[in-house]
C-alpha cells in the first residue's frame, strides 16, 4: 500500500469514525459563547487537528451539522465553507436563549477478506448485507457514531436546546454549558443511546496549548449514574472527550465518540 | 393611646413589621469615580452598579451605564462584558430599562443616589454594592463596598478603591 492510499485511507478513519484510541481531535470553536445585544451573530470554526484549538490537519466536514435553537427546533447555518485545514460557518442567533451546534455523523462499517485481499465498507445499516460478498471471509462488523458539539447562548441560558436525541454517547448538562466559571466545578452526565454511561473516562484539555510547555490535561470518571464532574484549573476554552466502546442490543460491536467544547470564563 | 396600640397588632400579626423598614426618604448614596487614563484609544468604560449578598448573589441592579444611544440598540451587544453582572443579573434583565440604564460616564467622579422608596423591597441585613467597570479596548474591573440596610442614624460612609479601571467607590447611607 502506498503511503498517499494509506494517508488517504487514515484521513477517511479519522473523519468518519475516529476511534477513541486516535490521536486527532475533531473540535468545534466558536467566536464567542455569552452575548448580548439584539440578534447577535457567532462564527465557528471546525477542524480535526491535535493541538487545541488550531487547525493544522483537516477541516471538519460540515455534512452532519446541525444547530438547535432555543426552542429546539433547527436553525440555519449560514456562510458555510470548508478550507484545507478548517471548515468555518456562521449562526444569528435571533431568538435569547441556548443554541446547540453538532456535528453527529455514524453508521455502520465493515472489514472483510475476500481473495487475500482486505476490503472496507462504510455505509447505513440498511445498506449492509449487499454490501458483503457471499464469498467474503473474516467480515467485522461495527456500528459507529461520533458527536462533536459546542453550545453558545444570547442573553439568559436556557434548556431548550439540551435535549439528547437517545443515540449514540451524549452529553446531558447539569450544570449550564454556558454558565461555566473558573471559580466553580461543573457537572455533566454521560448518556449512552440514552441511558446513563458508567465508568467512562472523559479527557479534559485546555487550548490555546502553543504558548506554554505543558497544558492543563486531565481525565475524570463517570459515576455509576453516568454522571462525571470537573473543575476547571483555570478560565479558557477547553475540549473534552469520551468514548464507550460495546456490544449494541442485538449484539453488534459498537464504538461511540462524544467531544464538546466549552468556554469557562474568569469571574 | 388607641393610636398606638394599632401599630403593635398589626405588628404581632404580620410578624414581618416588627422588622425595621427603610423609609421612603431613606437614601444609598454612591460615589463613582471612573479614572482619567492615559491611553492612545479611551472609551468611557461600560459601568454596573448592583447589589449583592454577602455571598455575592445579586439582589438588585441599581444602574447600568452603557452606550444606549447607538442605533439599533447596538450598544448592548458589549453589555456581557461586565461579566460579573452580566452572569449574576444582567442576562435575566431586559434593557434599556427605566431608571436603570443610562449613557455612559466622563472620567471623573459622579454621585447617584438611590431612595428608600426605589430599594422598598431590599430585606434588612447586611450588602455590598457591587460596581463593575468594562471599557472597550481595555479591562475590567469589580469593586464591592459593604453597606447595612436600612441605614442607620449616623452610620459611617464607607469605600473601596479600584486599581485600574475604577478609582474610589464610596457609599453613604442616612435613614
Amino acid at each position: 500500500m502506498s503511503i498517499a492510499i494509506r494517508t488517504a485511507i487514515a484521513a477517511v478513519i479519522a473523519l468518519a469514525v475516529a476511534p477513541a484510541a486516535q490521536a486527532h481531535r475533531s473540535w468545534l470553536a466558536p467566536s464567542a459563547t455569552v452575548l448580548s445585544g439584539s440578534e447577535p451573530w457567532v462564527t465557528v470554526d471546525g477542524a480535526v487537528s491535535n493541538t487545541l484549538f488550531y487547525p493544522d490537519h483537516v477541516a471538519m466536514r460540515l455534512d452532519g451539522l446541525t444547530a438547535i435553537g432555543p426552542d429546539g427546533a433547527p436553525v440555519q447555518i449560514q456562510n458555510g465553507s470548508t478550507g484545507k485545514y478548517r471548515s468555518t460557518f456562521d449562526l444569528q442567533l435571533k431568538t435569547p436563549g441556548t443554541y446547540k451546534i453538532a456535528n453527529a455523523s455514524g453508521g455502520m462499517m465493515a472489514s472483510y477478506k475476500l481473495g487475500g485481499e482486505t476490503k472496507r465498507w462504510r455505509g447505513a445499516a440498511a445498506d449492509l448485507a449487499a454490501a458483503i460478498p457471499k464469498d467474503a471471509t473474516e467480515v467485522q462488523v461495527s456500528r459507529n457514531s461520533r458527536r462533536v458539539e459546542t453550545f453558545v447562548t444570547s442573553g439568559a441560558p436556557s434548556t431548550g436546546a439540551l435535549k439528547i436525541t437517545g443515540k449514540g454517547l451524549e452529553l446531558e448538562p447539569i450544570t449550564h454549558p454556558n454558565d461555566l466559571v473558573a471559580s466553580e466545578k461543573a457537572r455533566f452526565k454521560l448518556l449512552m443511546d440514552g441511558k446513563p454511561a458508567p465508568d467512562v473516562e472523559v479527557e479534559v484539555v485546555l487550548g490555546a496549548t502553543r504558548y506554554r510547555s505543558k497544558a492543563p490535561e486531565f481525565k475524570v470518571k463517570t459515576g455509576a449514574d453516568g454522571v462525571f464532574e470537573v473543575q476547571w484549573p483555570e478560565p479558557g476554552l477547553y475540549w473534552i472527550e469520551a468514548s464507550v466502546r460495546g456490544k449494541d442490543a442485538a449484539g453488534v460491536a459498537s464504538n461511540a465518540g462524544y467531544a464538546a467544547t466549552f468556554e469557562v470564563l474568569p469571574d | 393611646m388607641r393610636a398606638m396600640k394599632t401599630p403593635s397588632l398589626f405588628a404581632a400579626v404580620t410578624g414581618v413589621a416588627a422588622l425595621p423598614a427603610a423609609a421612603d426618604a431613606a437614601e444609598l448614596a454612591v460615589s463613582v469615580e471612573i479614572p482619567r487614563l492615559s491611553v492612545a484609544e479611551y472609551h468611557r468604560p461600560y459601568v454596573a452598579l448592583w447589589i449583592e449578598r454577602p455571598d455575592e448573589t445579586a439582589v438588585k441592579t441599581l444602574a447600568v451605564w452603557y452606550d444606549t444611544k447607538l442605533a439599533k440598540g447596538e450598544g448592548a451587544t458589549w453589555l456581557k462584558d461586565m461579566r460579573q453582572w452580566w452572569r449574576k443579573a444582567g442576562r435575566s434583565m431586559t434593557l434599556p430599562a427605566d431608571g436603570v440604564s443610562g449613557p455612559t460616564k466622563a472620567p471623573g467622579k459622579h454621585q447617584v443616589v438611590f431612595t428608600g422608596a426605589q430599594l422598598s423591597g431590599l430585606a434588612p441585613g447586611q450588602y455590598n454594592l457591587a460596581v463593575e467597570a468594562a471599557r472597550e479596548v481595555g479591562g475590567r474591573e469589580v469593586v464591592r463596598v459593604p453597606f447595612s440596610w436600612p441605614p442607620k442614624a449616623g452610620a459611617r460612609p464607607a469605600s473601596a478603591k479600584g486599581a485600574s479601571e475604577l478609582g474610589a467607590i464610596s457609599v453613604s447611607t442616612k435613614p
